[in-house]
């Protein structure tokens, strides 16, 4: 009895215990109820906010509604798709040409989307192809890739896709300097043999077409991310740099080595200046510049043969470094665009750089030496500030436009939000586990919104119920609307999230489209109307005009069809109804199914092999009796003389 | 008897109305239409309230073995009711104008009035046919021959006036922009006919 007691006592004791931690926690308590308030977003309710991670190593980009954490579509850019058949189909395997050939995969980085006067203006979204450097657009009310550039001259395309405040430019640096142009060297003679080459692809204002304007071909330094000037330093762009050691082997070491690298500010404008006076020299390259139009549904690729080059020392006053300590990673720009900084990866704080003190030792002319004849300017002359954080390995910094600043730290794994201008620390906040990047929607423009903050973590580990060694990458979301952070949702990426873009929902909600308009499809095999339907022989090739409707292709019985044919079902979806589209698979299809939108012709190539009669179906759930649609192909011995027909309802 | 003919006069020019609003507007709601397709009838024919509306309700309506939508020279109506309409304007205007120069009494106005309402009834009727046949005129090779709780067909056939559930969709049949031009009108001219009825009373 007295034992008795005595465990009553302790679990009493530890009770009151736990009631204590709780009663901590109950301010935690009530926060995490408010916080469930703050994220939820009723059935038949929408988000505040768009936001478009970028799928690393998916190749493509990914649209998720703020601040729900709901994923609305993975956007096909550098990587075949088969939900969709992009990169398969006929009309989209031309998307993925590049110099090397088909290139079916990327790493996909940076998104960015464009801007007017250094506002979001949501015309358009850019991102990177990190592997076979190339810089995609894709379009805001189609939400489809509309645009693909190869990038010559560069190497895993890193400080990219980053656009001027008018979209006057989308940027594109190289993160491995390489020969240019390439060719047949030993490695070791890298030291001041390969170059970095910076890439400036002007964007046509009206359609948003992109061709490369200059390349600035820099010393053979390792450019890790960029960002453009924005407002009094509109006009300039900031790329990091590490590898300032030139090494071409175990980097982690060698590339570790200078206390301090450099920031490269480059005044592309005065360089555009001395472009359109004929400065520059062109040199033979070769790359791929694919377009997709939206009315023919087809992409085209086109290769491009020169480049223009432009030698950074050939244009006095256009080119500095700003030394910047420990191999900085993000290069961040305020909406003010006075702050320049530099998030040394391998430090603990973060260097702040004036433009206002970077112009005035520009004038002054007070040089800390040269490399490879740019103008080092001195640490202390263009120095606004320290953050001494107490983090470990700042990465990426973002801002509120309410004065204040948020970085990454990728070793402490938390968000750190810090004060501009007193360079105090405010708040910090962990993450789970070792953040990448940080996004706030419009947090690297003019006008940020500073509601929220998503972090895209790299290491998931324990935060979700376990899916064997391979899980997807985690994502926190912030409310900062408040003095301090308060962490309000968790939520699973796709692929590997380098860095997003986000703007309000209103400015891309009212103009998504709906449907593309059949009178408007000027696909050279479309069926525009619904009796002309047919199936043509040309040789060996055979084309299908293909239509379907709810629930029916027309035609649904095909036969002649051969052995050793080449089978081209071209189908066009005659619906003109929202969210109403109709797949396409047949039986044996060496690619993958076709989901066409309404209003949409898309291509699929069937190279039959052997005799007999081979079905065709629906792969989208389209209508009450989308299991009748189906239709039959009659596959006959080559040198068979059946006739060529095709029906509907016979 | 001055202001009652500029009545006369007026009343009429609003059923000019007709021929840039819709008479009448069906819309149609379900579950997978949160934006509900709609269908306005104008005087000379059936509009979507979208653009593809029209395509959208015939291609749902095949299921169930309903023909498609009439275009305009499909049914006399829409080539008919134009001309009467306009010459109903031209004549009420007329007898307002020769009300005006003291040419006719306010007894006209009422005819007037009465005439409109007989043609506007019967417009409704033919309307009313026009939907019976829509709806019940089925297809007899239909996808989806549905059947009533007590065995019979089921027809589908929209309300004249009013709301119906017909399967997944809410019908909802109502007056639209131009049928109050319409009516405002028609009042119009029959305050005039008071007017006019009062002022002979006064003037006697």
């Amino acid at each position: 009895m007295k034992i008795y007691n005595h465990l009553i006592l302790t679990i009493g004791a530890a009770l009151m215990l736990v009631s204590c931690g709780q009663q901590n926690q109950s301010s935690n308590g009530a926060l995490s109820s408010s916080a469930a308030e703050k994220v939820y977003v009723a059935p038949g309710e929408q988000d505040e906010y768009y936001a478009f991670l970028s799928g690393g190593y998916s190749g493509n980009l990914t649209v998720y509604g703020l601040p729900s954490g709901r994923m609305f579509k993975e956007i096909p850019v550098f990587s075949q798709f088969p939900t969709s058949g992009y990169g398969y189909s006929e009309e989209t395997v031309p998307m993925l040409n590049t110099s090397h050939g088909f290139v079916p995969w990327d790493d996909a980085h940076h998104p960015d989307i464009s801007q007017t006067n250094g506002e979001l203006d949501g015309r358009w979204i850019f991102i990177n192809g990190n592997n076979t450097p190339r810089i995609a657009r894709i379009d805001l009310s189609t939400f489809e890739t509309a645009e693909i550039i190869e990038v010559p001259n560069s190497a895993g395309n890193h400080s990219s896709s980053f656009i001027t405040e008018n979209t006057e430019y989308v940027v594109a640096g190289t993160r491995f300097s390489v020969p240019v142009p390439q060719r047949d060297m030993p490695i070791n003679e890298y030291k001041g043999n390969f170059k970095g080459a910076l890439t400036f692809i002007s964007v046509d204002p009206e359609h948003g077409h992109m061709a490369i304007k200059f390349q600035l071909l820099m010393p053979g330094f390792n450019y890790d991310l960029s960002h453009p000037g924005r407002g009094k330093s509109h006009g300039w762009f900031f790329f990091t740099t590490y590898n300032t050691e030139e090494a071409n082997s175990l980097l982690e070491v060698n590339a570790s080595q200078n206390d301090k690298d450099f920031i490269a500010a480059i005044n592309w404008k005065k360089i555009e200046e001395y472009v359109n006076n004929g400065g520059g020299t062109k040199i033979p390259a070769n790359y791929a510049h694919n377009v997709y139009d939206e009315h023919s549904h087809t992409g085209t690729s086109t290769m491009r043969k020169e480049v223009l080059t432009v030698d950074p020392t050939k244009v006095p006053g256009a080119v500095f470094f700003l030394p910047t300590p420990k191999s900085p990673h993000g290069c961040d720009v305020d909406p003010t665009g006075q702050y320049i900084i530099g998030n040394g990866k391998l430090s603990a704080d973060l260097t702040v750089h004036s433009f206002d003190k970077m112009i005035t030792a520009i004038e002054g002319g007070n040089f800390d030496g040269e490399a490879y004849g740019i103008p080092i300017l001195k640490f202390e002359d263009v120095l606004a500030g320290q953050v001494k954080s107490g983090g470990l390995g700042p990465l990426h910094t973002e801002f509120d436009g309410k004065g204040n600043a948020y970085t990454t730290f990728f070793i402490s794994s938390e968000v750190v939000k810090w004060q501009l201008g007193t360079w105090e620390v405010i708040d910090r906040k962990p993450t789970y586990y070792s953040v990448g990047h940080l996004m706030i929607p419009g947090g690297n423009s003019r006008k940020p919104f500073g509601k929220y903050v998503v972090a895209m973590n790299k290491i998931t580990k324990d935060r979700y119920l376990p899916t064997g060694p391979e899980m997807e990458h985690s994502a926190q979301l912030y409310d900062i609307s408040g003095d301090k952070m308060e962490l309000i949702y968790d939520f699973p990426t796709h692929g590997e999230p380098h860095y997003a873009a986000g703007c309000p929902a209103e400015l891309l909600a009212p103009k998504s489209q709906k449907i593309y308009r059949l009178d408007e499809n000027r696909h050279p095999y479309a069926v525009t109307s619904a009796d002309g339907s047919k199936v043509v022989r040309d040789g060996n090739e055979v084309h299908v005009y293909m239509s379907t409707i709810r629930s029916h292709f027309t035609p649904d019985n095909i036969e002649g069809i051969k052995v050793g044919d080449k089978v081209y079902f071209h189908i066009t979806n005659h619906e003109q109804d929202f969210d109403v589209p109709h797949g396409f698979a047949i039986l044996g299809q060496n690619s993958s199914e076709l989901l066409v939108m309404p209003g949409q012709t898309k291509t699929s190539v069937w190279e039959p092999k052997d005799v007999g009669v081979w079905p065709f179906y629906c792969t989208d759930f389209c209508s009450a009796l989308h299991q009748e649609m189906q239709g039959y192909v009659r596959v006959s011995p080559a040198n068979s003389n059946v006739e060529l027909k095709w029906s509907l309802g016979e | 008897m001055k202001k009652a003919s500029i009545a006369m006069i007026i009343g009429p020019l609003f059923l000019l109305g007709l021929y840039i609003f819709p008479l009448w507007n069906i819309m149609l709601g379900a579950p997978q239409y949160p934006d509900p397709l709609g269908l306005n009838i104008h005087i000379n024919g059936l509009q979507g309230v979208s653009e593809f509306d029209i395509q959208n309700i015939d291609g749902l309506n095949h299921y169930i073995g309903m023909h498609t939508l009439p275009k305009a020279e499909d049914m006399w109506e829409f080539g008919t009711f134009p001309m009467v309409i306009g010459i109903m304007v031209a004549l009420g205007v007329l007898i307002g104008i020769l009300g005006y120069l003291d040419k006719v009494s306010y007894k006209w106005f009422l005819g007037w009035f009465l005439l409109m309402s007989i043609l506007g009834l019967l417009g409704m009727y033919d309307f009313n046919e026009w939907l019976v046949d829509y709806g019940t005129n089925l297809d007899p090779n239909a996808i989806m021959k549905l059947t009533n709780p007590d065995g019979s067909p089921m027809t589908y056939k929209p309300p004249l006036l009013g709301h119906v559930k017909m399967l997944n969709f809410d019908v909802t049949s109502l007056p639209s922009t131009g049928a109050w031009f319409m009516f405002v009108g028609m009042m119009l001219t029959l305050a005039a006919a008071f007017m006019g009825w009062k002022s002979t009373k006064t003037q006697k």
